[in-house]
């Protein structure tokens, strides 16, 4: 557990150095995510030894947004004029994103037949 | 006996009122969330961030003097991003079965959230800096942050924007995803950590665990497609 942890922070790490070492355009976090991936690739063993911490960290994922979320309250009254056109286009873009997505995904999956078990699952239990 | 403002002075000098405070406001909004059958509109985000902000309101007290007690809690989003690589790992044959449809939604769902988000925003006469920060805000908060500094949009507006667009995604997903009938776990959560990056990722986990995976996958694909387009997009609005 402490080990996976430490593993874990030591890939954040490495990913914040190298982010700012070579300035790329994501964050250090995200690096370091898809250097663990490359870690597991090479060690599958330890993807089961992890998965516990990683669930454990995972499980409470919304907590993690609480402070950020107490701050933007604060900043919604200094919103001004532009407060309801910024209102309206947060609410239709992610709307419309999100279906967008969803339906382009689900769409060409059909269309390549590469539906999912879990999809399946889904229709046979309606 | 100690004066209370005494133990207040105490407590409102020291990280643990509230960091504890924001364990306990979670606790209380997941289990609001629970009682109501894990509706999405009882977003323990949400509720935890109201439920907050009426006691700093209450008890006087500026975000700086909370954040030196949150931010034991913030921190932890970098970890939590790394760890999203092992259920990763454990679904990557199915990712790469989906490459195509993942690929394909990845673009779609990133343009339609920049384009629909500057589209309405300028018809209803926004400002420059409104367009600036709103461009890259389905991006998870540090990419969409930088993309916005890196146009001369304001930082803290964007990160406004990204936690706003994060709460619309949890709350609209699951109804709008029923309404369209998809029932692909994995392109109901692709779609939704595409459109609302980790807020939305964390209620996908709750949903499903394939969901909660595919979410983690949209919103890194996201975060470095949006870093990649943003700054074009936003340039046929000024």
């Amino acid at each position: 557990m402490l080990g996976h942890i430490t593993l874990i922070l030591l890939f954040q790490l490495v990913g914040e150095i190298a982010v700012r070492a070579a300035q790329l355009p994501v964050p250090g976090p995200v690096l370091g995510m898809v250097l663990l991936l490359a870690l597991l690739l090479a060690r599958p063993a330890l993807a089961p030894a992890m998965e516990p911490t990683a669930r454990g960290i995972l499980a409470h994922l919304s907590l993690l947004f609480v402070p950020a979320g107490v701050g933007m309250m604060g900043h919604l009254g200094a919103l001004g004029a532009d407060g309801p056109a910024i209102a309206a286009a947060l609410v239709l873009s992610t709307l419309s994103a999100i279906a967008v997505g969803a339906l382009v995904f689900s769409g060409l999956a059909r269309l390549v037949g590469t539906e999912d078990e879990d999809a399946e699952q889904a229709r046979a239990d309606d | 006996m100690t004066d209370f403002s005494e133990i207040w002075s105490y407590l409102s000098g020291q990280p643990l009122l509230w960091l504890t405070a924001t364990l306990v406001a979670y606790a209380a909004a997941d289990m609001l969330y629970r009682r109501a059958g894990m509706a999405p509109w009882a977003n323990p985000v949400l509720i935890a961030v109201l439920l907050l902000s009426a006691a700093l309101w209450l008890t006087d007290t500026g975000y700086g003097a909370y954040f030196e007690g949150a931010q034991f809690i913030h921190f932890m989003l970098g970890p939590a991003t790394v760890a999203l690589a092992v259920p990763l790992h454990a679904n990557l044959r199915r990712a790469g079965r989906a490459a195509l449809p993942l690929a394909g939604a990845l673009v779609a769902g990133s343009f339609t959230a920049i384009l629909v988000a500057l589209g309405t925003a300028w018809a209803l006469g926004a400002e420059r800096g409104v367009l600036l920060a709103l461009a890259p805000k389905s991006a998870t908060a540090p990419v969409a942050m930088g993309v916005a500094e890196g146009l001369g949009g304001s930082p803290t507006l964007t990160a406004v924007l990204v936690i706003t667009t994060g709460i619309i995604g949890a709350v609209a997903a699951t109804p709008l995803l029923n309404a369209l009938r998809i029932r692909d776990w994995r392109a109901r959560g692709f779609a939704v950590g595409v459109a609302a990056h980790g807020i939305g990722t964390a209620r996908a986990f709750q949903v499903h665990p394939t969901a909660g995976t595919f979410a983690g996958l949209g919103m890194g694909l996201n975060a470095v497609l949006t870093a990649l387009i943003a700054p074009f997009v936003v340039t046929w609005f000024l």
